[in-house]
């Protein structure tokens, strides 16, 4: 029967047969494209997870960022307080801050890019 | 000082500006060019360029000088320049660089479908570039009186031609390569003379003497060190402008659009982060060494203590070299600062009010590209004139104001209208209009002559806690009452804002 030296031989042909085949797009976009009720709610749904993540960065930053003038104000002695033969406030905001920033946008990054390929996977790409 | 080592620094930074200015002129001949060029940018040039643009004559010398005067709240400047951009990348650039748009007009007129609000936008970026523009020839008057003794006027006038042909001539539109050469000029100019003055200093423990001891009450926070009244309601709200300001600044949102799309928009920023972070390392360490080797700055006002240290510590050649160095730098950060802001002002004058006007007024016989060049002019005169009349005011407390008068208009337009689909037209210029009143009351008040002390003075002098919340209200409260005033396409610019580009759906977008 098969012979074990090369590919079988096929037949091509046009997959165009008399009927129309339905489209094999996804249709979450069309949904979106047209603003029916689905296509808001996947936007809704999108925007609402970028909006979350948002939220929840800045919330964090002005949290950790908000706490340390408080600090100063209500705990005097960390004002002189010296660490490495540098005082604390100056290394804070003079060196801690930018690293801490750095690492709070590579997160932020990750997520959105997450949450944006799992919603082109949901609707279907190009 | 040598004058003369200081000055061919200074040339050979103007003529390197030119220079590449001019060659970029001859590959990119069309508007468009400038644009798609740059998407052929990795981020990592993009990141450099835009740090070199942001990085102006407040962060140059500045910090150092508000931090050797006023103590250790002033560390925040530095720090809410740079967290300024961690929330434009959570809140906006990725949108931002989605929406299509160039410039903040052109947002506010495809958003919310209105003429009306684009004009206000358009007043606006012409009224924060001056603020901004204004600090910028202050420092380039205050580095060559250093340098020379020449009266300020002269070196304004030299940064403000210098830009104005550069900008007209259109040379600027190689601006991401002059941009990326002057980041790493600025750092390298801040950086050298530190690691010089650690490297030949004995005992390293004396450097820091200014910080320790008797006389180290300046280096407290909180310290009303300067005669700063409300420490803690002045340093809140300047971290609010800073953060918040930084999305509303002019000249920062043409520069996204030199991203290919929204993801590389935000891995751009987040090495613009790094860049900024790297180089807001050395002023502060500028106070630090100026308490010790140069305290008589401290009474003068502070803003010198950058280009005068080398000097102090090395009297002789070292320091002249230093001194040529660090004074390179400073005119790299206020050309390419003026550039940027002159190129995002001149648009808007152009399109927004002149170009209508000259039509008028000459019955359709003029050329596009001089209205662009008349725009310029304008763009860099009024600040000029602006600066005759104000002399001296500190470099960063200026740059503060913009930034306020940004948080209060731009920052409740763009994060609203990006975020919150609920958002009427009527909203967004109740707004703008209540916002930009507020802040830009302040800061003339401020400009014109500060309340003595107290609440009044903190009040006016670190307006963001209250005129930023106070647009907030307005655009939320006004939106409510006009519901519908919502504009039709808010569905549309939604999808637009926030699918990423793999998706193929409508974005409702002109083609281009």
């Amino acid at each position: 029967m098969s012979t074990p030296e090369g590919p079988r031989r096929v037949r091509v042909t046009s997959p165009r047969t008399s009927a129309a085949r339905r489209p094999i797009i996804p249709t979450g976009t069309r949904e979106i494209d047209e603003q029916t009720r689905l296509g808001e709610i996947y936007m809704l749904s999108l925007v609402q997870s970028q909006l979350r993540l948002t939220l929840a960065v800045i919330a964090g930053v002005l949290l950790v960022l908000g706490s340390i003038p408080l600090l100063f104000w209500l705990v005097p002695p960390t004002r002189t307080l010296s660490i490495f033969g540098l005082p604390l406030p100056w290394v804070i905001l003079g060196i801690l801050v930018y690293p801490v920033v750095y690492v709070a946008a590579r997160v932020y990054v990750r997520n959105a890019e997450r949450i944006e390929a799992e919603f082109t996977e949901f609707v279907g790409r190009k | 000082m040598s004058p003369a080592i200081s000055l061919s620094a200074i040339g050979l930074v103007v003529a390197a500006t030119i220079g590449i200015g001019l060659f970029g002129l001859r590959i990119s001949r069309t508007t468009s060019d400038f644009y798609v060029a740059s998407r052929a940018v990795s981020p990592r040039w993009n990141a450099s360029a835009i740090s070199g643009e942001y990085l102006s004559a407040a962060s140059f010398l500045g910090v150092a000088g508000l931090v050797l005067v006023n103590g250790a709240d002033m560390l925040w400047f530095s720090v809410g320049y740079t967290v300024g951009y961690l929330m434009l990348l959570v809140l906006v650039a990725a949108p931002l660089r989605r929406s299509g748009a160039y410039t903040l007009p052109d947002f506010a007129e495809t958003r919310f479908e209105s003429a009306a609000v684009r004009r206000i936008c358009a007043g606006l970026v012409v009224g924060i570039g001056t603020l901004y523009l204004l600090p910028q020839l202050h420092g380039a008057g205050l580095a060559v009186q250093t340098v020379t003794g020449a009266p300020p006027q002269v070196g304004a006038m030299i940064v403000a031609v210098i830009v104005v042909i550069n900008v007209a001539a259109g040379g600027m539109r190689s601006i991401t390569f002059v941009q990326a050469f002057q980041y790493w000029l600025k750092l390298t100019a801040l950086a050298a003379p530190i690691f010089v003055i650690l490297l030949a200093w004995h005992q390293p423990t004396g450097v820091l003497d200014s910080l320790h001891g008797a006389a180290a009450a300046w280096a407290e926070p909180l310290s009303r060190a300067g005669g700063r009244d409300h420490p803690l309601y002045a340093t809140y709200s300047l971290l609010l402008a800073l953060c918040f300001g930084t999305m509303g600044l002019p000249h920062v949102l043409v520069r996204f659009y030199t991203n290919p799309d929204g993801r590389a928009a935000r891995r751009t920023t987040v090495v613009v982060l790094a860049l900024l972070g790297l180089f807001y390392l050395f002023p502060p360490m500028y106070a630090v060494l100026g308490r010790t080797f140069a305290p008589d700055l401290v009474a003068s006002g502070g803003d010198t203590v950058v280009l005068e240290l080398p000097g102090r510590v090395f009297p002789g050649t070292a320091g002249d070299l230093l001194g040529a160095l660090v004074a390179a730098g400073a005119f790299a950060a206020f050309l390419s600062t003026s550039s940027g802001l002159t190129v995002a002002i001149a648009g808007v004058i152009d399109q927004d009010l002149l170009r209508s006007r000259l039509r008028e007024w000459t019955g359709g016989d003029y050329i596009a590209v001089n209205s662009f060049r008349i725009a310029a002019l304008i763009a860099m005169v009024v600040p000029y004139l602006a600066f005759t009349v104000t002399g001296s005011l500190s470099l960063a407390d200026t740059v503060g104001l913009a930034f306020a008068l940004a948080a209060s208009t731009f920052c409740p337009l763009l994060v609203l209208g990006i975020w919150w689909r609920r958002m009427s037209t009527t909203g967004a210029a109740a707004g703008l209009v209540v916002g930009g009143i507020a802040a830009s009351a302040a800061a003339l008040i401020h400009v014109a002559g500060a309340p003595q002390g107290g609440w009044p003075r903190a009040l006016v002098g670190q307006p963001a806690a209250w005129t930023m919340p106070l647009a907030f209200i307005t655009v939320i409260v006004v939106s409510k009452l006009t519901p519908d005033r919502i504009p039709a396409g808010t569905a549309r610019s939604m999808v637009r804002l926030h699918t990423p580009e793999a998706v193929d759906v409508d974005r409702g977008l002109p083609p281009r």
